[in-house]
């Protein structure tokens, strides 16, 4: 290593913090460009070299129904071998780049990773890519939501593990209130108003009481599953005409919706689509451009000093932590008013935990949590995508893979998220 | 509320809680400690079941209908009320502790607990918050089960190896949270949940294996523990395994760890002040791992309890709950084991007379989680509590935190 100063014998002198600084972003970039090799290298020894010359991979780029593109006939091992040179392309970009951004090569480069699956695995077949694609936005939809609201939280130095719960309750009482009322909007503004209420228990017990966060994060998550799924038993059991909310159909953008692949995917979404690309940029603008976003994020960072410039840390902390609720609660709604159409027990499956992730991933960031959410959704569609072309992949290992990464990024292995200083921390001004 | 008593009884009477009482003073005041430090846990309890009281009047067809009326018949509405509650409640007790077949199964249902929360109670010491007790059990449960069906053994030899395989199984996955987090700064919360879900998924990945499958069958159950690694019931008419004193054991065990030797001191000292320690000349990092590793041991060895002694297969998402559960006893105990001991025998309780109380009055099972859950908020909340009762704020001391934040690295 000509790169490291030179250590003289004996105990080291501590050094400089920005040679600190300095040799940590050189491991990141080493070890960025590691993975993405092996990601190029995987591509290229798994699939370019299962794959022989006369195979061809079609691609559905139409949503059932529609032909407005045509399919898309790529040859197999050529895709995957270009594919996989991109990847090991960027490793060697990755090298040179030193800034915090370098994540953005991981992500691209597991990115040509499962595209170059993706194509191989439709070698000799048909893969319905556009599916694909609406699954995994399907499936991200929630997670996102559920990232926002631990977004907004921990923005504002709230630790929240209890989006799970939240979700799990808000699903319960959409769908519950749905069905009583016969109108979905009313379900879903009581949604919204449960996982405003269970924000607010979270504000109360995590602000007022100062009870750890993740102890309060704990106690909301077990209270919502218990409650819910007693209430499922006792109640929806008995009266299963209070679990029939249906579901929001889609709403066709005039003239956007035509466009092809784009139209159908993004602008003939149902209005939880639309509120959360919605809620992901005026979100991203707000906290970052208002004086709103600004004191948020003062009381993330350093509550005192907030304070000392008279804002008020508990109110922040109170109304970010409710709002998170309702994003929260958005995306609770979505299980039984946009896809189940019913409330199950424990319906919500962890994607409360996965939604924890994607922010962490997204490095408490909004459209880095969306992007986050995005491919975790896509590891989820990607296993329905192989099951139907029979691939000999076993599902479990992609369904673990957001988990798996998440672990990488919290490690610091692909450069250090930067956290909210303050979050978990409660703030009195008695300290 | 004749149910919540026997609990800190059975605390109370646990030797180790003498062991733990400060030398100087008569009996006298020993007892007074003894009663004072059990009475927030009580009322946590008691208010915790009021809650769930409360929970299970409102949500009854029949008992609504009574407050529907409420104005013409007052005490109808109460006298139904009251009749629901206590039959559920009294159902919950005979279940749990009324009967000697009862006590059996509340001993069984509170061995694993017990090591689970031992699990989290010793993390708690080391400054860490075990979230992952889920993951590190399941993990121990695969690594005996797996020792169970590749080996045949006689009973002297297989059963050790099963159950010191299961906790090296939960071990391994512990200390790598320990070694991620002392390595890199990563908080271990959020290692040991996705931790949990990897190990989730890999159980599930074991059982569409061979290995773990029965011959001739595709669903995801794996075979039954051969006899040769089953805990043994040593007495016939009184159905507990050996799993349960080797969980009394084991709190013993850790009670000695924390208290009495070197590592001990080490692990309380990072906890309670990682810096001091660091400026003592002890290994933070080597504790962190150290105290992980055990933790998750302890964790893995109670999802090999389980296994070994009263569900003898694998199956998917095998008891994570207890994972969950073990944190709610953790507190409730105040992370000391004689402390984890009673709350272990009162989950068991609940969890046991759960069963029966939904058989008999048809009060879903269910409502055990919600008085869980609330018994973690008012452990944790003692302002809560003191709001409730009107009790002085030294008698019930403040609330302990656990866990730092993702910023406080």
């Amino acid at each position: 290593m000509t790169v490291a100063a030179p250590t003289p014998a004996g105990p080291a002198p501590q050094p400089a913090p920005d040679v600190v600084e300095e040799t940590g972003e050189r491991r990141h970039a080493l070890i960025v460009s590691g993975l993405c090799f092996l990601a190029g290298a995987g591509a290229i020894v798994l699939f370019g070299l299962n794959s022989s010359f006369d195979q061809t991979s079609t691609l559905l780029l139409n949503p059932r129904g529609s032909t407005a593109l045509p399919e898309l006939e790529l040859p197999t091992k050529v895709a995957s071998f270009a594919l996989g040179f991109g990847a090991v392309a960027l490793g060697v970009r990755a090298l040179r780049v030193r800034n915090p951004r370098i994540t953005v090569f991981f992500g691209s480069a597991l990115g040509l990773f499962a595209l170059t699956l993706v194509i191989w695995a439709a070698r000799d077949g048909t893969g319905a890519l556009y599916g694909l694609v609406a699954g995994s936005l399907q499936r991200a939809t929630p997670i996102a939501l559920g990232a926002l609201a631990g977004v907004l939280c921990e923005r504002a130095g709230v630790v929240n593990i209890a989006i799970e719960g939240m979700m799990l309750a808000a699903a319960f009482g959409a769908a519950i209130t749905a069905s009583a009322s016969g109108s979905l909007w009313v379900g879903l503004i009581c949604g919204l108003g449960v996982g405003a209420l269970f924000g607010a228990v979270h504000a109360v017990v995590s602000i007022r009481y100062e009870v750890d966060q993740i102890v309060g994060g704990t106690f909301i998550n077990i209270f919502a599953l218990g409650l819910t799924s007693y209430l499922t038993a006792r109640v929806l059991v008995e009266y299963p005409d209070l679990n029939q909310p249906g579901t929001f159909r889609p709403l066709a953008v005039p003239l956007l919706s035509d466009i092809p692949f784009v139209g159908p995917l993004l602008f003939n979404q149902n209005v939880f689509g639309y509120l959360m690309f919605a809620l992901v940029f005026f979100l991203a603008w707000a906290l970052f451009n208002t004086r709103w976003g600004l004191r948020v994020r003062s009381v993330g960072e350093h509550p005192r000093a907030a304070d000392t410039v008279g804002i008020n840390v508990r109110a922040v902390r109170y109304r970010n932590v409710m709002l998170g609720g309702v994003a929260a609660g958005l995306g609770g709604a979505w299980f039984t008013l946009s896809s189940a159409g019913r409330f199950d027990e424990n319906m919500t499956n962890g994607k409360g935990f996965i939604a924890l992730a994607a922010m962490i991933f997204g490095r408490w960031h909004p459209v880095g949590a969306f992007v986050a959410a995005l491919i975790f959704g896509f590891s989820e569609q990607l296993n329905d995508y192989l099951a139907l072309l029979d691939t000999p992949i076993p599902s479990q290992f992609l369904l673990m893979a957001p988990y798996v990464v998440t672990i990488v990024v919290v490690a610091g292995l692909v450069g250090r998220p930067r956290v909210p200083a303050a979050s978990g921390k409660p703030y009195s001004r008695g300290d | 509320m004749t149910d919540t008593e026997p609990a800190p009884e059975l605390a109370a009477d646990d030797p180790l809680v003498h062991a733990e009482a400060p030398r100087d003073g008569g009996i006298g005041a020993f007892v007074l400690d003894v009663l004072r430090s059990l009475l927030g846990p009580m009322l946590a309890i008691v208010t915790a079941l009021v809650v769930g009281a409360l929970i299970i009047v409102f949500t009854d067809p029949s008992t609504l209908e009574l407050w529907g009326s409420f104005f013409s018949d007052p005490v109808g509405a109460l006298d139904g009320s009251w009749h629901l509650v206590h039959r559920s409640y009294r159902a919950l007790f005979d279940t749990s502790l009324g009967s000697k077949r009862a006590i059996a199964r509340t001993l069984v249902q509170a061995t694993p607990l017990i090591l689970v929360g031992l699990s989290v109670a010793l993390a708690f010491r080391a400054g860490l918050f075990n979230i992952g007790g889920a993951g590190q059990l399941i993990v121990g449960a695969m690594t005996a089960a797996w020792v169970g069906i590749t080996f045949d053994l006689p009973t002297v030899v297989h059963l050790p190896l099963a159950l010191v395989a299961g906790t090296l199984g939960g071990a391994a996955v512990g200390g790598l949270i320990g070694f991620l987090k002392a390595r890199t700064g990563a908080h271990e919360v959020i290692l040991s949940i996705m931790l949990n879900f990897v190990a989730l998924r890999l159980l599930d990945y074991a059982l569409t294996r061979d290995t773990f499958r029965r011959p001739g069958r595709t669903d995801p159950i794996s075979p039954e523990m051969p006899s040769s690694v089953r805990l043994p019931v040593p007495i016939d008419d009184f159905r507990v395994h050996l799993g349960f004193p080797l969980a009394l054991l084991v709190a013993w065990g850790v009670w000695w760890l924390l208290q009495r030797s070197t590592i001990g001191f080490r692990m309380r000292a990072v906890g309670a002040n990682p810096h001091a320690a660091r400026y003592a000349g002890m290994g933070v990092a080597a504790t962190t791992v150290l105290s992980m590793a055990m933790a998750g041991g302890l964790a893995g060895l109670g999802g090999t309890s389980i296994l070994l002694g009263s569900t003898p297969r694998l199956t998917g998402g095998f008891f994570a709950s207890v994972g969950f559960d073990a944190i709610a006893l953790a507190l409730l105990g105040r992370a000391t084991p004689s402390g984890v001991v009673g709350a272990g025998i009162l989950f068991g309780a609940l969890q046991a007379g759960a069963t029966g109380m939904q058989v008999q009055t048809s009060t879903p099972i269910d409502i055990i989680f919600v008085i869980q859950a609330l018994i973690i908020l008012f452990v944790a909340a003692p302002a809560i509590i003191r709001t409730i009762w009107r009790v002085k704020e030294t008698r019930l001391g403040a609330g302990q935190r656990f866990s730092a934040g993702w910023g406080a690295q």
